[in-house]
């Protein structure tokens, strides 16, 4: 097993199945011979060939487009948005066009396509980069929203979403990139879209969390852990569909949840998972489902960004909330 | 300087015409090299379709069609380009391209289930390469920069071709799909049929562009305008830009051209935005009327001729509209069961409760 971070797991993600299956292909802007900006794509247009791994011109639109015709032409692109915030530009390929397919077709097409996209705050990007639009995506039908927190998680999540056959926007979370290492096989591995993950076990509350949010949430916990309150932590690592199941059996467990997101607070993935846990488990609650999200404005310019992204202080202060209600 | 460059540019982009409105050959070295029964066939498909847009037209009236934008008028510029097509092309087309999916090999029942909003209507049956007509003004056409590549990078002889109206000349994806298209090389062909109204508002009011055609020069790929009540004019230059596609050089076609009837049958009334006058001047330019006359002047078409291909349609129609009659009404599970290939959780749930629902 070798160390990796999480850009390396996908990296080797992306090697895993350009090398399995000839009818993957891997562009963007800059991912060809730069390798992507972020290096995701280095090596890859060496070792497969500008046929298999290309770069674009400079237009998302037209990066969605091109994904849905090769898609029709019996390709598995994984297309890469350079920054999240950028997806604005592409939004009707997205959700309008690709996500739409195998309904329009009565079954008859469908759309391999990957979405791979750096998003998250905390790195003090230029603004309109890091935004945490994950939750326009999962409020559409049709697209699965894949965020891996660790890099043994990235690299199987990121093989399986590109091995479905619908498409998958897959998150990359810009501060997780290079954070931290861990073991990582470098045989090829599957981990199933649609199920989350329980990152550390306690009895007295569960977190749910995604993305960089989780590793907020296992620090909290860490934290708290020395007062004497052990925390559940879940993983959600798909946001769209939400396993649910996974969820409730731990609130069922420990009657306490708190539901953490980077994004702002507004029709968020901490409402939908809230309004799950009280619609299906309500007489297991001993208090109200609180959420720990960013507030209602734009995403801030990068100055202003350790100010305004939740932390594990505001973990801390909701779990006693829900502790001592 | 760029002012020169300009006027150089708009004065190369003269309408290519090969019959003109007497039905007279105008362009001989342009003529096509169409045998008479492809010459006779292609007159067939222009009667039979404007045939079939009354009888939509009046369907519609009748509350029994559903969505449709009519085409009459149209004929010659969509006609011609998909003859010149090989039948393992892909046309990815705009809403008011039916006839030629139709003349690709698409049913006329499948053209009925899609006005009429079914899901099968986009069930394209295998090895047809057809993409269901786009509904977002554009976004076929960087589409077809895909399929193009996709088509290329299989090593196959086969071109894709898009159309669009002159308002989706506007659009970001239509330059997008075009730049995409030439920086790749790629075998795609974009057509816009300029119709003069992307629904009420005149083409001189959408671009400070004398003709759309030139828009191809600054992505780098070929451009031509075509008299789009020419269908000699509009096969000819399809076949070369198909060739041409082949070999590496996409081409922007822009058909000249008019639709009689209104925007679509959902209340647009052109009266508001179009004269008499002008309507009547198009209609002295018919795809339909030109092209009679050539051929019988060549003695290939007749009177008698004409009524069997009426007579054909009107049959066709009533057949394809019964049998659409029959198709099953869709359910909510339907839907859900064409989300996903693998059903999530929250659609599975879903599914159970609708199948319950519907088993009521």
């Amino acid at each position: 097993m070798a160390q990796m971070t999480m850009i390396q797991a996908i990296t080797d993600a992306m090697r895993t199945e350009l090398k399995n299956d000839e009818n993957v292909l891997v562009f963007g802007e800059d991912v060809g011979k730069n390798g992507g900006v972020f290096r995701a794509t280095e090596g890859l247009q060496d070792e497969f060939g500008e046929e298999r791994v290309f770069d674009t011109p400079l237009a998302e639109s037209g990066i969605g487009g091109l994904s849905i015709g090769l898609g029709l032409t019996g390709f598995r692109p994984v297309m890469e948005i350079q920054f999240f915030g950028f997806v604005f530009e592409t939004m009707d390929a997205v959700v309008g066009q690709m996500a739409r397919m195998r309904y329009r077709s009565g079954g008859h097409y469908n759309m391999p396509v990957t979405i791979r996209s750096p998003f998250g705050g905390g790195v003090k990007t230029p603004e309109l980069h890091a935004d945490s639009l994950e939750g326009l995506i999962a409020q559409s039908p049709g697209v699965r929203v894949v965020i891996p927190s660790t890099p043994y998680d990235a690299k199987g999540l990121l093989i399986s979403s590109i091995r479905n056959n619908d498409p998958v926007v897959f998150l990359e979370h810009m501060k997780l990139y290079r954070s931290f290492r861990e073991e990582v096989p470098e045989e090829e591995y599957t981990i199933d879209l649609d199920k989350a993950d329980v990152k550390r076990e306690g009895k007295d509350v569960t977190l749910i969390a995604y993305g960089a949010m989780v590793h907020t949430s296992l620090k909290a916990a860490e934290e708290l852990s020395e007062e004497g309150i052990e925390a559940e932590v879940i993983d959600l690592r798909t946001i769209s569909p939400i396993d649910i199941e996974t969820i409730l059996e731990s609130v069922k467990k420990t009657n306490r949840a708190v539901v953490v997101q980077e994004a702002q607070k507004m029709a968020g993935i901490a409402a939908s998972v809230a309004a799950a846990i009280t619609d299906e488990a309500i007489l297991h609650l001993e208090a109200p489902v609180l959420r720990v999200t960013a507030p209602d404005t734009v995403f801030p310019f990068a100055a202003a960004e350790d100010v305004w992204l939740p932390n594990e202080t505001d973990v801390k202060e909701r779990v006693k909330a829900v502790i001592n209600f | 300087m760029a002012e020169k460059t300009l006027k150089n540019i708009e004065e190369q982009f003269e309408m290519f015409q090969i019959l003109n409105e007497e039905g007279k050959i105008v362009n001989k070295d342009a003529l096509p090299d169409l045998s008479d029964e492809e010459l006779q066939e292609l007159m067939r498909r222009m009667v039979y379709t404007r045939i079939w847009d009354q009888r939509a037209i009046s369907l519609n009236r009748q509350g029994r069609l559903g969505f449709y934008a009519p085409v009459a008028g149209q004929e010659a510029s969509m006609l011609g380009s998909q003859f010149s097509l090989d039948k393992e092309d892909w046309i990815l087309p705009g809403y008011r391209d039916i006839p030629q999916m139709v003349w690709h090999g698409m049913s006329l029942h499948q053209a009925f289930l899609f006005s009429r909003g079914h899901f099968k209507g986009g069930q394209m049956a295998e090895g047809l390469n057809l993409v269901m007509p786009q509904i977002i003004i554009g976004a076929q056409i960087i589409q077809t920069a895909g399929v193009a590549l996709g088509l290329k990078r299989r090593g196959k002889d086969n071109v894709a071709i898009t159309y669009t109206g002159d308002g989706g000349a506007s659009q970001g994806d239509f330059y997008e799909g075009m730049n995409f298209a030439g920086a790749y090389k790629a075998p795609a062909i974009f057509v816009v049929q300029n119709n003069y109204f992307a629904i009420s508002v005149p083409v001189e009011e959408q671009s400070a562009a004398k003709t759309i055609a030139q828009k191809a020069v600054a992505a780098g790929i070929n451009g031509i305008q075509v008299d789009g009540m020419d269908v000699l004019a509009v096969y000819a230059a399809t076949k070369e830009a198909r060739k041409n596609a082949l070999e590496g050089t996409p081409t922007l076609i822009e058909t000249l051209t008019y639709r009689y009837g209104p925007h679509t049958m959902a209340g647009d009334d052109p009266t508001r935005y179009r004269t008499s006058e002008l309507d009547s001047e198009w209609e002295k330019k018919d795809p339909i009327v030109r092209f009679r006359k050539y051929l019988e002047s060549k003695k290939l078409w007749s009177e008698e001729e004409e009524n069997k291909v009426v007579e054909k349609a009107k049959e066709e129609i009533k057949a394809a509209i019964k049998e659409t009659d029959e198709v099953a009404p869709q359910k909510v599970t339907d839907l859900i069961g064409n989300m996903f290939e693998e059903l999530p959780v929250n659609l599975q749930q879903q599914m159970d409760e609708y199948k319950e629902k519907e088993s009521k």
